[in-house]
């Protein structure tokens, strides 16, 4: 009977295979490595963009080029080389006129293999899904049944030409293209990602789903989402991300804007997963994304996300509380492992009166992994009666990982009333002996001790994530147990 | 069913138990009895299997099978509770889930399925009921902002869903006031039956009242320094244990 101790646990929590490491072998057209205008305007081309938005992307290029990489983050990883990476791969054999029924077989293969049946997705959870694998929009289901509320979800390069007038109008207005490096990055070689509008008063009848999936090696992924809720719409929005394991890193640098006008709301989900490298700390994805939301009046923006995977993650889905009365809810759950660095959080920017924002952050930090939070909460001076409630709690197991907690407050609103909480703990002996001995194995009692740490943000997840977020974060954490 | 021979136990070379040895029979209740620091707490958790103490001699034969090397959720699955004297906080994990988990756990391990929804429901509303324990309670956070009496009325509610073959209280009776001390001792004697036995350690006679022992066994010093019946408990009441002590000089 072997002692079971800190050093038992911290093998325990060991990395397990990470799951959706395969690669499929799809004919892909990739471009050459490197990025320089010629390749931007390739990328246009390549997707049949109208002239402004080749402009937009060299606008944003050339103020890429200027711009340098952030380096305030509490994470050190080695500086991707920018030159060295393909901005556009595409599996050959799509072609987007096709349904379902003529995508390549091997394609289909994959999304099992992932989990995602796209006929159980349509059939039993009532979601439509957009997939996009390394760079192209690969299907969408579930479009008819939505146009005919008038709603439209389909990929940004089809929006590009079917809706231009929409997306001219939108694109950029949240997250500009030199708002930062990944930011301008992302503008300019931006291959594929969703787009989304909700009519007046329409309330979306399923959670909309897209599943972004990095394949190809040596590959960024650049997605777009542009989510755009009229006034007193409603929509629920899913988002869930894998890659291949590979020994190099990749680069994932995304934006989302989401724009919810009066009396709007919008519920947009994350669950990422990401390849987070090897239990050395080998491989693994860069995922540096720009999430940003506006709400106009009376609106309501949810922000939730699970963050399982990627080797750095930098993140930040914010709001603007731009109308009055209207809500910011950002409600997370980042588990790091191995040589894991995840620096994420939210920014709460309340312009309007009455402007009430919500932020609940988990972080789960094993192995030698470093988890931060990072959070502002910003009361401009005409936001009267603002309020603010954040709880910020980290769980550690083992002695050899980090959780830091980093708020900034400001305000310049007397009335304002921003209450701040913190925990940190750690999971203990005593509590694995106490779920033993009523049976429960040790894997299976972190499992519950972690799901009981994450409750509040798991319940914030449409169901059908919510269980697969939950098995997520026991494949995260659970080591073998001999 | 319980075995124990010449068991020698400790922490970090420090012997806490010097050779103690037991036998429980299915259908009996025994009490062991001492004064602090006796080796009371340990001898529970070394039967239960808790890695922070070591076994250097000696066995423990369960159901004639020895489990001095299983882990303890093996043992909790043969058959082994532990009501905790102090039962452990886990935020965010509500009674009910935590006992479904326990319960689903152990059916795993005898290769069963999980128990159904609505069986689990009767399951837990009976018990509930027998523990005189409030539904509200049920969906609370495990141990967390539980009074005294609440935690240790918990630890009875999960020893009737698990239905264990041999259930040790360890001070179950410390910080309950006497009405909740009657409730835990009632259902204890409901859950008692001719196929399963319990231990109760006790530093005082009061709980043994309520559940009448059919043997009292004294602990000093690591080793059971005697053994009787019910009357043994009301005599160490009366004089203490230092009448024993000094017998055994």
């Amino acid at each position: 009977m072997a002692k079971f101790t800190e050093d038992d646990l911290k093998k325990d929590l060991e990395t397990k295979e990470y799951e959706y490491g395969f690669y499929t072998d799809i004919e892909s057209e990739t471009f050459p490595v490197g990025l320089n205008e010629d390749i931007v305007r390739a990328i246009s081309k390549k997707k049949e963009e109208p002239q402004w938005m080749t402009d937009w992307r060299l606008d944003a290029y050339k103020a890429w080029k200027e711009m340098t990489e952030p380096e305030w983050a509490n994470v050190n990883y080695k500086k991707p080389d920018f030159q060295s990476i393909a901005y556009y791969s595409a599996p050959v054999s799509i072609d987007p006129n096709k349904t379902l029924d003529d995508v390549d077989p091997d394609l289909l293969a994959m999304y099992k293999k992932l989990g995602i049946s796209l006929d159980e997705q349509k059939k039993m959870n009532n979601v439509a899904m957009d997939i996009v694998v390394d760079s192209v929009s690969v299907a969408t289901t579930f479009k008819k049944t939505l146009s005919k509320k008038g709603i439209i979800f389909m990929s940004i390069s089809e929006a590009i030409k079917e809706h231009p007038e929409l997306v001219r109008k939108y694109i950029g207005t949240i997250v500009p293209t030199k708002d930062n490096f990944y930011a301008a990055l992302n503008s300019a070689v931006f291959s594929d990602g969703s787009f989304c509008y909700i009519p007046k008063g329409v309330r979306c009848p399923m959670e909309l789903s897209t599943y972004f999936r990095i394949n190809q090696a040596g590959t960024g992924q650049f997605e777009r989402t542009l989510l755009i809720a009229d006034k007193g719409s409603y929509v629920s929005y899913l988002e869930g991300c894998t890659a291949p394991s590979r020994d190099e890193n990749q680069l994932h640098a995304a934006v989302v804007e989401l724009i919810a006008m009066d009396d709007a709301e919008i519920k947009y989900s994350t669950v990422q997963n990401w390849y987070p490298g090897n239990t050395e700390g080998k491989g693994g994805v860069y995922n540096f994304v720009t999430k940003r939301g506006l709400c106009e009046k009376n609106a309501k923006i949810s922000w939730t996300q699970v963050e399982t995977g990627s080797a750095v993650t930098w993140k930040y889905p914010s709001c603007i509380l731009k109308g009055d009365n209207s809500v910011g809810e950002f409600y997370s759950i980042a588990v790091t492992n191995n040589y894991q660095q995840a620096d994420t959080g939210t920014k709460m920017i309340h312009l309007g009166k009455n402007t009430k924002s919500t932020i609940i952050s988990k972080g789960i930090s094993a192995g030698k992994s470093q988890n931060s939070y990072r959070g502002l909460v910003k009361i401009s001076k005409n936001a009267k009666n603002a309020r603010n409630f954040s709880q910020c709690d980290s769980l550690l197991m083992g002695n050899d990982c980090g959780a830091h907690t980093f708020p900034y407050i400001e305000v310049k609103n007397k009335s304002a009333q921003i209450e701040h909480e913190a925990t940190t703990s750690k999971i203990g002996e005593d509590q694995i002996f106490y779920c033993n001995q009523r049976g429960i194995e040790t894997e299976k009692a972190i499992a519950l001790i972690v799901n009981g740490f994450s409750k509040e943000v798991l319940n914030k997840l449409p169901m059908e994530f919510a269980v697969e977020a939950q098995k997520l974060l026991e494949i995260s954490l659970e080591g073998s147990v001999g | 069913m319980l075995q124990i021979k010449n068991l020698h136990a400790g922490v970090e070379n420090k012997e806490i138990l010097k050779g103690v040895n037991l036998e429980v029979k299915a259908g009996e209740i025994h009490a062991i009895m001492g004064p602090n620091g006796s080796g009371k707490s340990t001898l529970s958790a070394v039967i239960s299997g808790n890695e922070n103490f070591e076994v250097s001699q000696g066995s423990v034969t369960f159901l004639n099978e020895d489990i001095s090397e299983l882990d303890p959720e093996e043992r909790a699955h043969k058959g082994v509770f532990l009501s905790f004297q102090y039962p452990i906080e886990i935020p965010g994990v509500s009674v009910t889930n935590f006992i479904k988990t326990a319960i689903n756990e152990t059916r795993k391990a005898k290769d069963l399925g999980d128990m159904p929804a609505s069986e689990m429901l009767k399951l837990i509303k009976s018990k509930a009921d027998l523990l005189e324990i409030d539904r509200k309670f049920l969906s609370r956070s495990l141990n967390e902002g539980f009074s005294g009496g609440e935690k240790k009325r918990n630890e009875i509610f999960q020893m009737a869903m698990l239905d264990p073959k041999l259930a040790i209280l360890d001070e179950t009776d410390s910080g309950l006031d006497i009405d909740a001390l009657k409730i835990v001792a009632n259902g204890v004697n409901k859950l008692k039956s001719k196929d399963n036995a319990v231990i109760i350690i006790t530093h005082y006679q009061r709980l043994l009242d309520y559940i009448v022992p059919d043997f009292v066994h004294v602990l000093i010093d690591g080793k059971i320094v005697k053994s009787g019946t019910k009357e043994l408990a009301y005599e160490l009441e009366e004089k203490g244990y230092d009448w024993i002590k000094e017998e055994l000089v």
